[in-house]
């Protein structure tokens, strides 16, 4: 008799309950949470890399999570997968992301896994238009991803090599001490892209500049940069162009300070974890580089959340694409009315932000590459009007020029294929 | 002509300098291999380790005592491993040596990490050191490359001098060939094994000492020396110091000579008339210029010596 008292009122508890639930779910699905794959290395040589913009993207949620930017209710969680630098390693992180139901993908180290990456989510949207996952690109800068493989599916937060290698050459151009260039790049994908654009860019804006040698090094393998240093100043190069980054980068610029070289770097990444502590004094003044922020550019709206990130850290928030890519999803979402990708692609396309991290932007409609200011600085000492330095150095960026979006823009070929709009 | 003995006499110099770092790094190596038969494949790691220690004395204390105590530390740590988990798995043959060495390798790598960061570090070069020494026409040398020559040569004469005239040198080559016999002469030959395998283990960590500032402190470092220094000890002869010495010299001075030269066969071909374009058969390949094929030229000769010279150039044994 007891027992089948307990039961009943087990039974009508769990009644209850059941109502609850009922009426509580409507509430439960406004309070949304849009998880987000981080799909980078975060072990072996870009480890350091990897670690320091997950921590930029997690601590960019928690900001954009408190101030309910994407809408009430709607929060964001970062759910990080190490690919180690590997396409192959990259689509194993997909799957997963895709067993666990997570529809948004965030990448950057390597056009090879983002390559990898956009051919996966095409075939995987075209048979699951329900389930559909959009890729938010904020560092893999082969000019293919929005050219000849441009998808609905990417978008791109970070200028292309042919772009920032236009903004490189329209500042070079007008400087008459050049005169003699040296190419050196990593041997891959991106270092062989660097020196085609920049041979062609050169021969187009200064023909009278003579490119007077250019090499390849294998990716992180050269351990003494010496020799290519005594071939360049042989060369009697007064510039340098390279895509390198990490110890490819620094070991080549102290190596040049070392042996004497009287030449500029005009580089990509001198900005990227680790290289400005390596580079230290032995970049001054000599080190250029371009990006689309640094920590003493002019406008910096992105300031606050700089010094914070620093604070908390002790290290530099300066993928600032990871800042820009989070505005622009979470105003898509709120634009769209709806978390679903599909929706959001459509209300990213063409849309406008001013007063991001580093000026106005437009995310261009026809290829999904983000047009965006750029800037082009040198390595130097720290003090006055150049109040932050890099990595606790002493040295840091200074501005050298400002160059607006069209500046840098390039045409696209791309012919996207857009879904049906629902 | 002075543009080219000034890039002749800079690129000699920095072959020279490149190779005897190179000797610091695999002397360990042979060393240990010839002594014990252990293929240490944790010898780069334990360059890394010898670099992030002598990092963190030279914050401490300075550079000049973490010279001394870096490599002590590092071969203690050496030690250390080889009596409580080599000597163990000894008895097991080669292959779990080996193995276990491999294992260590990830341990090291991992470790290190955990208390310096996935980031570099900032091991600088000493001020006293810093800068240049001297200049040919216009090319500088810097000072720091002749201390880490010096510290090369050093090295090579101590050991030499240790194998070869003291009482130490004298049981530890009695106990390679006659254990037994050593033993009854009542040394200790396990003891004389640790030494060793701790000793190899320091020689890596004073390389790390002096290559870590002079490149680049970073957990990715073991893993760029790690293949070269494997070249260096075959292509010597296993075993072999003085053919380690050969070696590292012959690659240094190699690979730095073919960094320079930017023929390829096109180039060779249009000398003798004929003038290929992109169409030509194998083109892709016939392009690829000195310079380009330099950095795998290393690995070339190995090949080249395990086919023709499997004992490598200064070796004793075939097997």
């Amino acid at each position: 008799m007891q027992r089948t008292l307990g039961a009943l009122a087990r039974g009508s508890a769990l009644a209850v309950t059941l109502g609850l639930t009922v009426a509580v779910m409507p509430l439960a699905a406004s309070a949304e949470v849009v998880k987000i794959a981080f799909v980078d290395p975060l072990s072996g040589i870009l480890a350091n890399v990897g670690q320091n913009q997950l921590k930029s993207l997690q601590f960019t949620v928690e900001k954009i999570n408190a101030s309910h930017a994407a809408g009430p209710g709607i929060t964001f969680e970062v759910v990080p997968f190490d690919n180690k630098a590997s396409p192959q390693e990259s689509l194993n992180a997909l799957k997963a992301a895709q067993d666990q139901g997570i529809r948004y993908v965030t990448q950057g180290n390597g056009s090879g896994a983002a390559g990898a990456i956009i051919d996966a989510i095409n075939k995987f949207n075209e048979r699951n238009p329900d389930k559909t996952m959009l890729f938010l690109n904020y560092a893999a800068v082969d000019p293919d991803l929005t050219n000849s493989k441009c998808s609905f599916w990417h978008f791109r937060f970070d200028a292309d090599t042919s772009m920032k290698m236009e903004g490189l050459t329209t500042f070079m151009a007008k400087d008459p001490k050049i005169k003699k260039v040296y190419i050196i790049g990593q041997n891959y994908a991106h270092g062989v892209q660097v020196a085609k654009y920049a041979k062609e860019l050169l021969a187009r804006k200064r023909p009278d500049i003579q490119i007077v040698g250019e090499d390849l090094t294998p990716l992180a393998q050269t351990k003494d940069f010496a020799p290519y240093v005594a071939k360049i100043k042989a060369s009697g190069a007064d510039t340098i162009i390279t895509g390198n980054w990490g110890a490819d980068l620094t070991l080549l610029i102290k190596a040049a300070k070392e042996a004497g070289l009287d030449a500029n770097f005009y580089t990509y990444y001198a900005g990227v974890t680790g290289t400005p502590t390596v580079m230290g004094a032995s970049g001054a003044e000599k080190v250029k580089m371009i990006a689309y922020w640094h920590q003493n550019v002019d406008q910096n709206a992105f300031e606050p959340t700089y010094v914070e990130f620093k604070k908390r850290y002790n290290d530099e928030f300066y993928a600032t694409a990871v800042w820009t890519e989070m505005q622009f999803l979470s105003d898509s979402i709120k634009k769209a009315g709806s978390t679903d990708p599909t929706k959001v692609a459509f209300a990213m396309e063409g849309m406008e932000e001013k007063g991001t991290a580093a000026g106005d932007m437009t995310m261009r409609k026809t290829d999904h590459q983000l047009q965006m200011t750029l800037y082009i600085a040198t390595w130097t000492k720290a003090g006055g009007k150049l109040k932050y330095d890099v990595e606790n150095t002493g040295y840091t960026f200074r501005t050298d020029a400002v160059l607006d979006p069209y500046v840098s823009s390039t045409p696209t070929s791309c012919q996207m294929k857009r879904p049906a709009a629902t | 002509m002075e543009r080219a003995l000034e890039f002749f006499v800079i690129s000699l110099l920095n072959g020279v300098s490149y190779g005897l770092l190179l000797f610091m790094l695999s002397s360990g190596l042979t060393l240990i291999f010839s002594m014990m038969g252990v293929l240490n494949f944790a010898h780069a790691s334990f360059y890394m380790m010898g670099a992030y220690v002598a990092y963190q004395i030279s914050v401490w204390v300075g550079f000049w005592p973490a010279l001394l105590i870096a490599p002590l530390v590092v071969g203690a740590a050496g030690a250390l491993f080889e009596r409580y988990a080599l000597r163990r798995v000894h008895r097991f043959g080669h292959v779990p040596e080996l193995l276990v060495t491999f294992g260590l390798s990830y341990c090291i790598s991992e470790f290190v990490q955990l208390i310096w960061g996935r980031a570099p570090v900032d091991y600088r070069i000493p001020a006293v050191l810093d800068g240049p020494l001297f200049t040919v026409y216009s090319s500088a040398f810097p000072t720091y490359r002749v201390f880490m020559m010096g510290v090369a040569v050093l090295m090579l004469i101590a050991v030499w001098l240790l194998f070869t005239r003291t009482r130490v040198g004298l049981v530890i080559q009695g106990a390679l060939s006659h254990p037994e016999m050593v033993e009854a002469l009542g040394h200790d030959v396990p003891k004389v094994f640790m030494m060793v395998f701790g000793g190899g283990c320091a020689l890596a960590g004073l390389a790390g000492v002096i290559g870590g500032n002079a490149f680049v402190t970073e957990p990715g470092m073991a893993l760029t020396v790690g293949s070269i220094i494997f070249v260096v000890v075959v292509v010597g002869g296993m075993g072999s110091l003085a053919g380690a010495f050969v070696a590292s010299l012959l690659i240094g001075i190699v690979q730095t000579f073919a960094i320079a030269l930017d023929y390829s066969f096109v180039t060779l071909f249009a000398r003798a008339g004929v003038v290929l374009t992109p169409d030509s058969f194998g083109y892709p390949f016939l392009k690829l210029t000195i310079a380009q094929v330099a950095p795998i030229l290393p690995y070339l000769l190995l090949v080249l010596i395990l086919i023709f010279r499997p004992r490598g150039l200064l070796g004793k044994r075939e097997d």
